[in-house]
């Protein structure tokens, strides 16, 4: 059994209400921190943990710490980035719903390493249940002292606040997400200025998810340099898999970085192999914005290795051979799995989604779908494969935000590792049923 | 600080746009620009047709950008070098991005009231292609009155933000200007709430196309047919300086001046713009400065001719049949 730090607790019964968790264990980092550290301290041990950010970029968190600006007189924030709308991500929502306490006690921790008096946590819309369930925490955790002035008696206060979002995609993006928070439209921001030095209202701030700010809890209780001895390399710690697919075992892992992927796929303890007996086909390792890989190169890298659940494995070989860790979104696909319709339903999704503020993306991705819809309705020919390729190159690295990327990603890899089924599909010229796409479609608008 | 932009080194204060530097240098590297507009803050970065390559970021780091960038919105740095008409990735991108910007659009120019002062125009011309890979149908708007005196016609608009900045930055009462998302996303009619306001009429010179168009002159008549003039007068609420755009003695139109760039000099009101359109409301300054490239020349400035006799000796020289001889 790998070790876990972060859901270790989760069938705990009542771990969601305060006393449960605080006899469980919680709040002591906040105690440990705020006794017994300075909030730099805090800063050094998250930058020795090697943590890096859980919510898709994998950028180390201290050094995103160090970075924020400290101006004499004027406020910082922290905040939360719980919008996860990745298709294929649903970690973050596990946790806040299992274990509520634990993300407002990283809250607390980390805002006392960054000196944030204030902290929001931005909650997606279609999660509203959740907000709900993570407001209700936090009354608790003002009631028993852990919020508000002067806790535990010392002169650090801070107050922590929901805020839920419209339900768009895009206000995951962290800019695009201040902007909603200060009661605009979603729209990211150009960037520099980075939150660092513009953020919130225009002020420092720090923009982390849920499971990174929820890692900084063990990280302050059990010491930096011991949370980096789990993992390998640059892959410290435990990280949470949102597993799916066809699996035997869909579900939220917590695995420590470095186990295998085959072991990931296989084993018992996680997915517990590929359902009704067939072979995989593919994998999605890292929510729907990573390049998708074929089997040979999921299980192993073009040098022949295990691949391992790391970002650097994952990431070998480049977008040649290689994919992403990503928001960890595995999606597993077996062999009877239509990669064209798979890929249809992404771009589907990033054409949605866009906020259309940059020309690449905006006509680009409504571009995209429509060619791919050509391909299900078997009206589809060879030179749009081609044609598909070049659309997504000409968006690539020409965006404001990385949504443009994470819309061309998904093709350019599709493309990459299974063209000869755009072809074969585009020759058979065969009907592809989607018609519950129009009856979903038909549900969410009633 | 120092920038070179396409192998041309030029100093320039700190805080510089590319965009900027480049267009000190002049228009042969200044890349084109769609939605930047340099009397409007924030502006610009949305288009993406103003986009090159940094090949060396600073003398500090002279590392590459790994993506292309927005000069529009990047500021340079000590010994950065910069990319534009010679790269060729630069180039494809752009090329792209042309093709994004008309993927969409009607190109219904021959009944646009903006032909021949159109930014989309001219860039298609110069950096598109000659067709279009798009196959589906096109994005359709009604037209909007917005107010008495402009009309929205979301249809040609490419999102460029620009009028968005104005209502924002020159008249009060307006927060909003965008409603939906992606290419759903269009110019919020809440703009009619502006259009009392006495520089709302500014939003039809910024507009790059001919999606913002002003209604005491819609269909009156081509732009090339009529002759622009600078003008002034003594205005309570502007400076008074204008373009007017004449047929015989007939003010058709009233427009802010315009600079090398296609930016408006200054902005004027709504009076000057809408309500003046006799040339005794005016004090006629001389024949505007217009681009001998543009259209708008045509006719009305006797270098045409000049260039006419040049090109005629040119291809004489090189063995071509005369101009007026062709069949
Ligand atoms: C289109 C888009 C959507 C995103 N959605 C999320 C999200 O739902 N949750 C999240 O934590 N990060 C999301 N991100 C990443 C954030 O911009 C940001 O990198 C992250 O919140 C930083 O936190 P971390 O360093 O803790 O990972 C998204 C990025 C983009 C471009
Ligand atoms: S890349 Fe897409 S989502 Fe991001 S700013 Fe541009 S249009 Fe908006
Ligand atoms: S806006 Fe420009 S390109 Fe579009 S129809 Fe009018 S003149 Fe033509
Ligand atoms: S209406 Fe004109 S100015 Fe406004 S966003 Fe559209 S193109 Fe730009
Ligand atoms: S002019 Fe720079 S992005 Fe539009």
């Amino acid at each position: 059994m790998g070790r876990k730090l972060l859901i270790h607790n989760d069938k705990v019964p009542g771990i969601n209400t305060y006393e449960v968790y605080r006899a469980h264990g919680g709040y002591a980092s906040v105690e440990k921190a705020l006794k017994t550290m300075q909030p730099d301290q805090v800063t050094e041990e998250v930058k020795k943990s090697g943590l890096r950010g859980r919510g898709g970029a994998g950028f180390p968190t201290g050094m995103k710490w160090s970075f924020l600006a400290k101006p004499e007189g004027v406020p910082r924030y922290l905040v939360c980035n719980a919008d996860e709308s990745e298709p294929g991500t649903f970690k973050d929502r596990y946790l806040m719903e299992k274990i509520p306490h634990a993300l407002i006690e990283g809250m607390i921790t980390s805002s006392f390493a960054l000196g944030a008096k204030t902290s929001y946590i931005y909650i997606r819309g279609e999660y509203f249940y959740v907000a709900r369930i993570v407001e209700k925490a936090i009354a608790e955790a003002y009631a028993a002292g852990w919020l508000g002035k002067n806790i535990l008696g010392t002169d650090f206060s801070h107050d922590c606040y929901v805020q839920v979002g419209g339900g768009a995609y895009i206000c995951g993006e962290e800019t695009a997400l201040l902007e909603s928070l200060e009661g605009k439209r979603g729209n990211p921001r150009i960037k520099p200025p980075f939150p660092a030095v513009a953020g919130l209202w225009g002020c420092p701030t720090v923009v982390n998810n849920v499971e990174t700010i929820a890692a900084v809890v063990p990280i302050v209780n059990m010491g930096g340099e011991e949370y980096a001895k789990i993992g390998v390399g640059k892959s410290t710690g435990t990280k949470l898999i949102s597993a799916s697919g066809h699996i035997n075992k869909p579900g939220v892992y917590e695995i420590e970085l470095g186990i295998t992927v085959e072991d990931f796929i296989y084993s018992d303890e996680y997915c517990g192999g590929i359902r009704n007996g067939k072979k995989l086909k593919a994998v999605v390792a890292g929510g729907s914005s990573v390049p998708i890989l074929p089997t040979e190169l999921i299980l192993r890298t073009a040098k022949g290795e295990p691949r391992l659940m790391t970002y650097e494995s994952l990431s070998d070989g480049g977008f040649i051979t290689g994919t992403m860790l990503g928001s960890g979104g595995f999606i597993a696909m077996d062999e009877d799995t239509s990669i064209v319709k798979n890929l249809f339903t992404f771009s589907r999704f990033y054409h949605h989604e866009s906020c259309g503020q940059c020309s690449p993306c905006r006509e680009g991705t409504g571009w995209m779908e429509k060619i791919l819809q050509k391909f299900l309705n078997g009206t589809a020919n060879e030179s749009d494969v081609d044609l598909l390729w070049d659309i997504q190159s000409k968006i690539e690295g020409k965006t404001i935000c990385p949504l443009g990327e994470a819309a061309a990603w998904p093709v350019a890899a599709a493309i990459r590792h299974f063209k000869q089924e755009f072809i074969d599909i585009a020759r058979s010229k065969k009907f592809v049923d989607i018609s519950h796409y129009d009856r979903l479609n038909k549900l969410v608008r009633a | 600080m120092k920038v070179t932009i396409d192998g041309i080194e030029i100093d320039v204060p700190k805080g510089t746009t590319i965009l900027e530097a480049a267009r000190m240098i002049g228009p042969e590297v200044a890349p084109p620009t769609m939605c930047y507009y340099s009397k409007l803050k924030t502006s610009g970065g949305y288009c993406r047709t103003c986009i090159v390559k940094v090949t060396q970021g600073s003398t500090a780091n002279p590392n590459p950008m790994p993506k292309p960038v927005a000069s529009c919105r990047t500021e340079v740095m000590d010994g950065m070098v910069v990319e534009n008409t010679i790269n060729k990735e630069v180039l494809e991108a752009r090329k792209g991005v042309v093709e994004f910007l008309l993927m969409n659009h009607p190109l219904d120019c021959p009944i646009c009231d903006q032909a021949g002062e159109c930014h989309l125009q001219d860039l298609g011309y110069e950096h598109g292609a000659a067709n279009t890979r798009y196959e589906f149908p096109r994005r359709e708007f009604e037209k909007i009155d917005i107010g008495k005196y402009v009309q929205l016609h979301m249809t040609r608009c490419i999102m460029c933000f620009r009028c968005v900045k104005v209502a924002e930055q020159l008249t009060d009462n307006r927060v909003h200007g965008v409603m939906h998302r992606g290419d759903a996303a269009e110019i919020s009619t809440y703009i009619e709430n502006v259009i009392e306001n006495e520089f709302s009429g500014n939003v039809i010179d910024v507009c790059p196309v001919g999606a913002l168009t002003d209604k005491t002159f819609r269909f009156k008549s081509r732009v090339w047919f009529t002759k622009p003039v600078d003008a002034s007068c003594d205005c309570k609420k502007c400076s008074g300086k204008v373009r007017l755009w004449l047929k015989g003695n007939d003010v058709l139109r009233v427009t802010a001046r315009k600079d090398q760039w296609g930016e408006v000099e200054e902005f004027i009101c709504n009076e000057c713009r809408f309500e003046r359109k006799n040339t005794a409301d005016w004090k006629i300054e001389g024949p505007s400065p217009i681009h001998r490239s543009s259209v708008i020349s045509q006719n009305h400035y006797n270098h045409l001719n000049e260039l006419k006799v040049q090109v005629m000796k040119q291809q004489k020289a090189l063995g071509f049949m005369d101009i007026n001889k062709r069949p």
